[in-house]
């Protein structure tokens, strides 16, 4: 053969979300061919704008997604997760607010909020980080901290139960930019891939993270500051919480500092195990992750669409994890692969007749 | 049986797959006495150990125990201790969160309906009657480790054990808790217990024991009485030469320039691993060895070097400057390399790709905000492939599924990569079939003539004879010696080994 092979060892990953978002689809094709249709609408102000349950699952797993990236790199290097995102998102978010309750809102005030809100978050990401690399504690103990009070923060950085924040710009952020026909958060969690596959490929962080995840021992008698690298993929993920807050207070206008991505750690962290990461720290990929983020949403608008009652989607929702759980468990993969060696030799066989 | 033998074990044979482990091994042990064990790394010292305490089961010969009629079939830890063979490890396997008491009594049995009361008594009474200092109701982990080692051999013992095996006791106590931990074997010989007695501490062995038996490469070399073995001996035994063979295996002459400068120099060098200070210093295409059984601190000192441990003193000095070495960042910038003892834990990254593996050192000294390219990592590695033969489907498979050789060889790999001019080899031939093993005899004289130091670390003292141009000798955490140009025979190094005490 001619052709270069194509190496499917190193996409192999990609096929646990890749199977759970297709096993979706196909469940809601058959149950109803247009869930997935794709209409022009204005809405109503007055914008060109796309509907339908796919841009809504698209939309809708946007905060989800930026946290899965995050939360793959820590996972990765420390080899534990950190519980505390919903609650540092929440933080971002309030600081995002207070800075731009300050005055009046511009674009350029709108960045300043931002890059405010990224730095509170890298702050308290450092401060996990802190507890779990030069303290050694475990990363769900040490977030555990921050989950605990990091709402309680939130609270005292506004003063006030809901403070809104109205203006056309930050209707842009949460829903749509005029002209534009796809939802913002949408474009912004492309602009986050994007920007993680940069630093992915113009730093070493990927192969560090890897490494020190693998085998921290070996990582620093091979110079790696081991510390340093735990350290920052909290860093990082703080930023990544930072967006995730903004973006949820722009959907609103206003915070809820109580209820603003509630309880999305869990899922952030079902994300990066559907992505197939190991939990336990080592390989990694973000990709997979994102698409687990996906799958996670689409399987929540689902339900939704069949109507289950709001109070039992939780519980439906844990059954099809399971489900999807178990087909990436080691045990079942062990028994495909032998399937497919077995299969793949009666081919031979077939061949050679 | 003759009736003061409690432990016979005849012909023992065990295999892993690839490796004979144990092969036809005999090992007789008598009531009231304490029996070293010795051999060196990969005797079959611990194979036998874990055959006797049921976690492996024999391949071949049979066990007997005074007191229990026919051969004994010991399947799991449980037979074993029901046979009256029980083991103290050298990492202790008790719960420091609970009392003295409750740790010599838990999981014997019974532990629905505990008499808490009764249980403080017995264990007070056996205590006392040991002479251990330390009270029932104490928390375990309130007492200091050589305390803890004697609960736990106060536990074995009240088992009604005639066999107790202690693993590596000695380890990590200090002169005078080891001095304390003798009171108590020699009173437990006293009482008639027979005691294995696993260490690699050659003093230790010369002052508590009574007899020696020797293993080398899973085969037994003998039984002694240890009146009648002088410590040289012993050691010629475990190495696996025969004292008057010894002065006759000649080597090649290697030419020493003592008069170039030394471009490593460290004085008073200490880390956390490390805790004699000592001075060292290699010069340019020098290849040094550092020699001695296991445990004599020669891994330990070469770590002190790199800064893999914690550096706790000492200065030093690189081409005539005055360096910081504290981090092994630091040592790799000055251009020093090493390759771990501990290929497994400290040297592959397991789930990455040989080519990952290949490249890091070199990829962490480039720096954080240089990655390279897919193709010039792809070009480092398919060169270090071809160069030493690595054995490996490509580049991107993941270095868990090579062979123990072929891991060792990327290892190399790394290093030789990052051009060292200061290369650090711990053991790098160990596990390694023969062929690889002249391939990196070979290679480290080929760099050492390319003007590259070398310290080189091997079990084998042909192999460092063969390399070495100047052997540090250590022995029990000291150095005691060194040896150069026509002092390098087997002889000598078995007797700075052993010390003067034949």
């Amino acid at each position: 053969m001619a052709q270069k092979k194509f190496n499917w060892s190193k996409y192999s990953q990609l096929m646990l979300p890749l199977i759970s978002i297709l096993l979706i689809v196909v469940f809601n094709l058959i149950r109803d061919p247009s869930f997935f249709s794709v209409e022009i609408a204005k809405n109503n102000v007055g914008n060109t704008v796309l509907t339908g349950n796919l841009i809504s699952i698209l939309n809708g797993a946007s905060e989800l997604a930026v946290l899965a990236m995050g939360m793959t790199l820590v996972t990765a290097a420390c080899g534990g997760q950190d519980i505390s995102v919903g609650a540092l998102a929440a933080i971002a978010g309030s600081m995002f607010v207070k800075v731009l309750r300050s005055g009046e809102i511009t674009v350029g005030s709108i960045i300043l909020a931002f890059l405010c809100c990224c730095a509170i978050a890298i702050v308290f990401g450092a401060f996990n980080g802190t507890l779990v690399s030069v303290f050694k504690i475990q990363p769900m103990i040490a977030t555990l901290v921050l989950f605990t009070c990091g709402r309680s923060i939130a609270y005292w950085i506004n003063g006030g139960a809901t403070p809104t924040v109205e203006s056309p710009l930050i209707n842009a952020i949460g829903s749509f930019i005029p002209g534009v026909p796809i939802p913002t958060p949408i474009i912004i969690v492309a602009i986050c891939g994007i920007l993680f596959a940069l630093l992915l490929k113009f730093t070493t962080l990927g192969l560090y993270t890897q490494t020190v995840g693998i085998n921290q021992r070996a990582a620093r008698l091979n110079g790696i500051n081991t510390t340093l690298i735990k350290l920052l993929s909290f860093m990082i993920l703080g930023v990544c919480c930072a967006v995730a807050g903004c973006i949820g207070v722009s959907r609103l206008g206003l915070i809820n500092h109580e209820t603003l991505l509630l309880e999305i750690e869990m899922d952030a962290i079902l994300a990066v195990a559907i992505g197939g990461n190991a939990l336990g720290g080592g390989k990694f990929k973000v990709s997979s992750s994102v698409l687990g983020a996906y799958a996670i949403q689409a399987l929540t608008i689902t339900l939704y669409a069949m109507k289950v009652p709001s109070t039992a989607v939780k519980a439906y929702k844990a059954i099809v994890i399971i489900l999807i759980v178990v087909i990436g468990s080691p045990v079942v993969k062990a028994y495909f692969s032998r399937l497919w060696a077995r299969l793949k030799k009666s081919g031979k066989g077939m061949e050679a007749v | 049986m003759q009736n003061d033998i409690v432990l016979s074990m005849r012909g023992i044979g065990k295999t892993f797959p690839g490796v004979k482990a144990l092969s036809n091994v005999d090992f007789t042990l008598r009531k009231g006495e304490i029996h070293a064990l010795m051999g060196e790394n990969g005797a079959g010292k611990s194979t036998l150990i874990k055959v006797l305490t049921g976690v492996y089961t024999k391949d071949a010969g049979q066990i007997f125990i005074d007191g229990v009629e026919g051969e004994v079939s010991i399947r799991s830890p449980q037979d074993a201790q029901k046979a009256g063979i029980s083991t103290v490890y050298q990492e202790i396997t008790l719960c420091p969160n609970l009392t003295v008491a409750e740790n010599m009594f838990i999981g014997r049995g019974n532990d629905v309906l505990v008499d808490w009361k009764g249980m403080e008594k017995k264990a007070g009474a056996i205590l006392e009657n040991l002479g251990i200092p330390a009270r029932p109701k104490q928390q375990l982990g309130s007492c200091s480790l050589a305390v803890q080692q004697m609960v736990a051999i106060a536990r074995a013992v009240d088992m009604d054990c005639k066999v107790l095996i202690l693993d590596e006791p000695t380890s990590s106590l200090d002169d005078k808790e080891v001095e304390m931990l003798f009171g108590l074997m020699r009173d437990l010989r006293s009482r008639g217990v027979g005691i294995i007695f696993v260490t690699h501490f050659l003093e230790q062995v010369y002052e508590v024991s009574d007899r020696i038996t020797v293993l080398r490469n899973g085969e037994l070399v003998g039984e002694y009485e240890i009146e009648n073995l002088p410590q040289v001996e012993l050691v010629a035994k475990m190495m696996g030469k025969e004292l008057e063979e010894l002065g006759e295996l000649n080597r090649e002459e290697k030419p020493e320039e003592d008069t170039a400068a030394p471009i490593y120099e460290a004085h008073g060098l200490s880390s956390a691993a490390c805790t004699n200070p000592f001075d060292f210093a290699i010069r340019k295409g020098e290849v040094n060895g550092f020699t001695g059984l296991l445990g004599s601190g020669r891994s330990e000192s070469v770590r002190a070097i790199f800064a893999a441990d914690r550096v706790t003193g000492g200065t030093v000095t690189m081409n005539g400057k005055t360096m910081k070495i504290q981090k092994p960042i630091q040592a790799m910038k000055q251009g020093i390399g090493y390759l771990p003892e501990d290929r497994k834990d400290d040297g592959i990254i397991a789930d990455l790709s040989v080519r990952d593996n290949i490249i890091l050192a070199l990829q962490v000294m480039k720096g954080f905000f240089r990655p390279f390219s897919q193709a010039e990592a792809e070009a480092f590695a398919d060169e270090y492939i071809k160069a030493l033969e690595i054995k490996t489907a490509s580049s991107e498979t993941p270095i868990k599924s090579l062979s123990g050789g072929n891991q060792q060889k990327v290892i190399l790999a790394r290093w030789l990569l990052t051009h060292p001019k200061y290369l650090i080899l711990d053991e790098p031939t160990r596990g390694i079939d023969v062929g690889t093993k002249t391939e990196i005899q070979r290679l480290v004289r080929k760099l050492a003539e390319e003007g590259m130091s070398v310290t080189f670390i091997s079990s084998e003292i042909e192999e460092m004879l063969r390399t070495c141009s100047r052997l540090i000798v250590m022995r029990d955490r000291h150095i005691v010696g060194q040896l150069r140009g026509q002092e390098l025979t087997q002889s000598n190094v078995m007797r700075t080994i052993a010390g003067g005490a034949d």
